[in-house]
């Protein structure tokens, strides 16, 4: 067997095992990238603009806030909020400008185990001057704040109760 | 496990794989891929040594995709969703196995010392056991969730298999420097190969029910968490048997792999730092509290600081080793591309040079580049394994997934780190590629057990509960 045959099959082969390699990397490819990997908090921050087409007043985007309100929000911007009443009870969210929903559907900021709660009940968001606003989402049984039936988004006093079915939130520093 | 309810506001992902076909026919261009390519090389040796193209070269080709082919088909009707390059990677390395266990059967000098000769036509005979168990895992194990109920007993039947080699008359008298084989009749056996299976299942049965109290009843000291006495106990009893191992048994690969496979399940349950701190201490004290006294580990740390030392005692003086150094020269005279298939002289490391040493003929024979591709084989399948513990939706499978593909790369590591000299040398074996039946045979049923986690790993999922979403909200009746 002449010396160039044997180096074309040595080279060969190494390129035969590469080409392996490479298919079989080629193969797992889609597994690599065949996930979606979703963050829940940058999926809130995207899902905004649709937000924004429906409603008056868009609620600010939250890189801006800051500079926009700094004075404002300051002393007493709430911090967190607060479940107070019904299954939920004692679970805190902090506020960090994300807008919260509430209901009874899987993908609810709060999920809600509440047969008098509807499946997208309510929700909590920033508007432009950092102050959280509560927007009924056209609920079967209403959101109530304090002891008023919401019908306009309306602003969220320090620790005033809000009220969904048995459910009671309110907001806290 | 990802999407719970989720009532806090920080970044957590969640992860949702879009539909995975079942891919059973990029698995079986793969397999006939991978039964070409040692084909390839059954007939370069053939050319390189004896200028033809070797008579067995139908046969040995005909059986190993016959065997390959086999197993695909049983995938196909009992695993239908399973990984589709398990089986092909394996096929692949354990067909370079035999060609090169082949290629060393043809040096005059291995078959003068009876170190070769017909070892090839064996290890295919092994490779048809292999993938018969293979089968019969994927046909008996319908959901390996069933392995969870047999948690103790494979914790008791692994000390068994591993205490086997000490009994007296069963232990084989091999003076190889370890006892670790067994005789029946005319075969010896390693049950430590086997062990490492079972006790991958004792494992993953007991974090899965354990994890908690490991994970979340600890102190914080200086950064990390320390767990509590009672929690440790359990570590305590493995590092302490896998010690005796080393120190009854000399073999200190196997019991590296056990306790490295410990650690790494301990971590994966837990998610605590801490354990592979201890993990790492512990090993690192039980390996040079057993080096202290006993003289066959001291033999090796210092054939792997001095190799070059010892091969020159080895020539005036007994119990000397010469072959880590003969297997560095081998790398050495491979260079980067080798010096082709048979025209390597690797054979002159004599003993163990088609098991324990095959990974130096490669390193000659297929140089850097071909190694290179040989150990990003292996990562695929510890990457196919890992990623099948990512997938896979109950803890049991997960853990058993991470342990045995854990196993599988250390166990790769600790042949390969030895055979290299980058950490001392232990007896073990390189997965699907050496020389040895309990080798081969385990690790397809190895393989076996990660197909059957993958395949329900990647099952679609069953039809969800009914959606809450859907139902009436109840209406307030004012009173």
């Amino acid at each position: 067997m002449s010396e160039l045959t044997l180096t074309v099959m040595r080279l060969g082969f190494l390129a035969v095992l590469w080409l392996f390699v490479i298919v079989a990397v080629q193969v797992i490819r889609s597994d690599l990238f065949g996930t979606r990997v979703t963050q829940r908090g940058s999926r809130r921050e995207s899902a905004r603009p649709q937000n924004a087409a429906r409603q008056t007043a868009p609620p600010q985007q939250r890189g801006q806030q800051p500079a926009a309100t700094g004075g404002r929000r300051g002393r007493n911007a709430p911090t967190k909020l607060v479940v107070s009443e019904g299954t939920l009870t004692g679970t805190t969210v902090a506020l960090q400008g994300q807008t919260i929903t509430l209901g009874r559907a899987h993908d609810s900021t709060i999920v809600l185990d509440d047969d008098y709660a509807s499946s997208r009940h309510a929700r909590i968001y920033p508007d432009r001057d950092g102050q959280w606003i509560v927007e009924d989402l056209g609920s079967t049984n209403g959101t109530y704040l304090d002891r008023n039936r919401l019908t306009t988004p309306t602003p969220i006093p320090l620790g005033a109760p809000i009220r969904i079915g048995k459910t009671v939130i309110e907001l806290r520093k | 496990m990802s999407s719970t309810t989720n009532t806090s506001t920080q970044h957590t992902s969640t992860i949702g794989a879009i539909g995975a076909p079942s891919r059973r026919n990029t698995e079986l261009a793969l397999l006939a891929f991978a039964v070409v390519i040692p084909v390839f090389a059954y007939a370069n040796v053939g050319l390189a040594l004896n200028d033809e193209v070797p008579a067995g070269l139908a046969a040995y080709g005909i059986g190993l995709g016959v065997l390959a082919g086999i197993g695909h088909l049983v995938i196909r009707k009992f695993a239908p969703y399973a990984d589709p390059l398990m089986l092909p990677l394996a096929t692949l390395l354990n067909g370079l196995g035999l060609v090169a266990i082949w290629r060393l059967d043809q040096s005059a000098l291995l078959q003068r010392i009876g170190q070769a000769g017909g070892k090839a036509t064996n290890q295919l005979v092994y490779t048809a056991m292999g993938i018969a168990l293979l089968i019969a895992v994927l046909i008996f194990l319908k959901d390996h969730r069933t392995l969870q109920r047999y948690t103790y007993i494979s914790m008791a039947g692994a000390l068994v298999l591993l205490l086997l080699p000490l009994v007296p008359g069963l232990g084989a008298e091999l003076t190889y420097g370890a006892k670790i084989w067994i005789q029946v009749g005319s075969f010896t056996i390693q049950p430590g190969e086997f062990a490492k299976i079972v006790l991958a299942i004792f494992f993953a049965g007991y974090l899965m029910v354990k994890r908690d109290a490991l994970a979340l009843a600890s102190r914080r000291f200086m950064g990390i968490y320390l767990p509590r006495g009672r929690d440790l106990g359990p570590i305590i009893v493995v590092w302490a048997i896998s010690i005796l191992i080393l120190v009854f048994e000399t073999d200190l690969g196997t019991s590296l792999l056990f306790f490295g496979m410990f650690v790494i399940m301990l971590y994966v349950a837990t998610e605590r730092t801490s354990w592979i701190v201890f993990g790492l201490l512990m090993s690192a004290a039980g390996a040079v509290g057993v080096a202290s006294f006993e003289i066959h580990v001291q033999q090796r740390v210092q054939a792997w600081l001095d190799p070059m030392g010892e091969w020159e005692l080895s020539k005036t003086v007994a119990g000397h080793s010469a072959q880590s150094m003969e297997a560095l020269w081998a790398f050495g005279s491979g260079g980067t591309l080798g010096t082709g298939w048979g025209q390597g002289h690797s054979e002159l490391i004599r003993f163990a040079a088609n098991s324990d040493f095959i990974l130096a003929t490669f390193g000659e024979e297929l140089g850097l580049s071909g190694v290179m591709a040989i150990l990003l084989i292996y990562g695929l399948i510890v990457e196919r394994g890992i990623r099948t513990a990512l997938a896979a939706r109950d803890p049991f499978g997960k853990l058993l997934a991470v342990g045995l593909s854990g196993a599988f790369a250390l166990q790769v590591f600790v042949v390969a780190g030895g055979v290299m000299g980058l950490i001392p040398l232990t007896g073990m074996t390189m997965p699907f590629m050496a020389y040895g039946g309990s080798s081969v045979i385990a690790n397809w049923a190895l393989i076996g057990i990660l197909i059957r986690i993958s395949d329900t790993a990647r099952r679609p999922a069953p039809a969800p509960a009914p959606n809450p979403d859907a139902e009436m909200t109840q209406v307030v009746r004012p009173s």
